[in-house]
């Protein structure tokens, strides 16, 4: 199984290991509530090593990126980022993605681990008719970590050349990590303020070090795992995969049709953005302390009408939490519904996502 | 973590202190660590039977749900309130504070000891 350059330090630091998108990655360190609160009082450590790193490059890499993604990558300024999905033909979510702009011609862009293989494919095949383009996978060539929390700005403030304060939510500058070149972006995975940073994967553990000696905890992919699903943000795998249409996962907003140049879905999505999405990613939260997790059913009555696709009980707010599929007709804000945790059935009631906000 | 030497175990990760004809039960300090942070735990009702490797309880972590095998034939007679109300007891004291039912049987089926215990979950 694959390993992030960061996977000695992990194990010295007594992490336990988890696959995740085929990767051997710390699921926690010491605990997950601990790592959780950390993020959401002080500030953590993730390496997401793991992730794509996807470089486009080329004078038609903008032209190229609106035709290849749902957004109108030609629109984002230089330095500033961008959600984004690549989706198929049949308007089916490839992965989301971060695109970031860092030259005229040249844009970063970020893809899941699990995906990496099939986003750069998608890529490449675009790219073939859009002129002068380079795609090159240098996932290989880079670590990132992510640091997030009210004090991730201030503790990495301490090894960091550039005034962090400066950069705007969604940017990216470069930047001298504990002496290395790199990249630091505010973007983040868990609700909170942060940071990630791209280093040179044959830094990498000496930047980790440097981060941790600054105060930040690190944390495992089980605390960020509630954290994003506490901010309502979606996991691919679960709340979005290839049958899965960006308007049925409420990310309807993100896909650019407003535009003349044609992009890959363009005709399918223009179709499904005028039809009533079914069913519909929704927010769940109920009672007690029985968490409803992935894959568990949901019901009105007898009748089936969804299923969980991210659960737990929300560290944080102390109740149990979900984001799941639900016909339609149970969609909106208030609806009740009932889950079957394992043969016992919980009320939960449609809330507005995100759970958790936090306060700025 | 070490396993007392003083306890009985099971291959579903319980462990088992005999006094007189009462078994006090719980899960091992290897199963609380492969949960992570015990959040929720769901006992059997005092009064009910317990059956020689079946289920009869939940323990639930942020990520996962954990089942608890009953390790000997009996009926419950005491289940651990305190663990109800702060589940993270399991991970801090697995072998002593941490304890989830009591069973009152009349024979005992063949339990590991720590050392077959410790072998089982690849510890020396």
């Amino acid at each position: 199984m694959p390993q992030t350059p960061l996977h000695a330090e992990h194990a010295r630091l007594g992490a336990s290991f988890t696959d995740f998108g085929g990767w051997d990655m710390p699921v926690r360190y010491t605990s997950d509530l601990a790592e959780h609160e950390a993020v959401r009082t002080k500030a953590g450590l993730f390496d997401i090593s793991h992730m794509a790193e996807i470089f486009v490059s080329g004078p038609q890499a903008a032209s190229f990126l609106d035709y290849a993604l749902v957004i109108q990558s030609s629109a984002i300024a230089i330095g500033k980022a961008k959600y984004a999905l690549i989706c198929n033909a049949q308007g089916g979510i490839i992965d989301d993605l971060i695109v970031y702009r860092l030259a005229d011609d040249e844009f970063l862009v970020i893809a899941n681990a699990g995906n990496r293989h099939e986003v750069v494919a998608a890529l490449k095949e675009r790219a073939i008719f859009q002129g002068f383009v380079g795609v090159e996978d240098r996932s290989d060539d880079f670590a990132l970590l992510a640091v997030q929390g009210p004090e991730a700005t201030e503790k990495l403030q301490t090894i960091v050349d550039v005034d962090l304060s400066t950069l705007p939510y969604y940017s990216i500058d470069k930047g001298v990590i504990d002496g290395v070149a790199g990249y630091l972006c505010r973007t983040g995975y868990t609700g909170e303020d942060g940071f990630e940073v791209l280093v040179p994967a044959e830094n990498s553990v000496q930047i980790f070090n440097a981060l941790i000696n600054a105060g930040i905890i690190p944390c495992g992919l089980a605390a960020r795992d509630t954290l994003r699903l506490e901010a309502g943000m979606p996991l691919y795998g679960h709340e979005l995969n290839l049958k899965i249409n960006p308007y049925q996962a409420g990310l309807g907003r993100v896909v650019k049709l407003d535009r003349d140049a044609d992009f890959v879905g363009k005709s399918a999505l223009q179709s499904l953005s005028t039809k009533e999405a079914n069913p519909v990613l929704v927010g769940l939260t109920g009672e007690g302390k029985r968490a409803a997790r992935a894959e568990y059913k949901i019901f009105n009555g007898e009748t089936e009408i969804g299923e969980i696709t991210s659960g737990a009980l929300s560290p944080t707010l102390g109740y149990p939490v979900a984001m799941a599929y639900v016909e339609r007709n149970f969609s909106a804000i208030g609806s009740k519904v009932e889950v079957d945790i394992r043969g016992n059935r919980l009320e939960m009631t449609v809330v507005k996502l995100p759970f958790y906000k936090r306060s700025k | 973590m070490s396993n007392p030497t003083n306890l009985q175990y099971t291959k579903e990760h319980e462990w088992v202190s005999v006094e007189g004809d009462v078994a006090t039960i719980g899960i091992t300090a290897y199963a609380a660590e492969k949960l992570g942070d015990v959040v929720f735990v769901d006992l059997p009702k005092i009064g009910s039977q317990t059956t020689y490797m079946k289920i009869c309880g939940e323990i639930e972590s942020t990520k996962s749900v954990g089942e608890l095998y009953a390790p000997l034939d009996g009926e419950v007679v005491e289940t651990n309130s305190d663990v109800v109300d702060a589940p993270e007891t399991v991970n801090s004291d697995p072998f002593g504070a941490g304890w989830l039912i009591k069973v009152r049987f009349s024979s005992l089926p063949e339990l590991m000891s720590a050392a077959e215990y410790d072998a089982l979950t690849g510890e020396a």
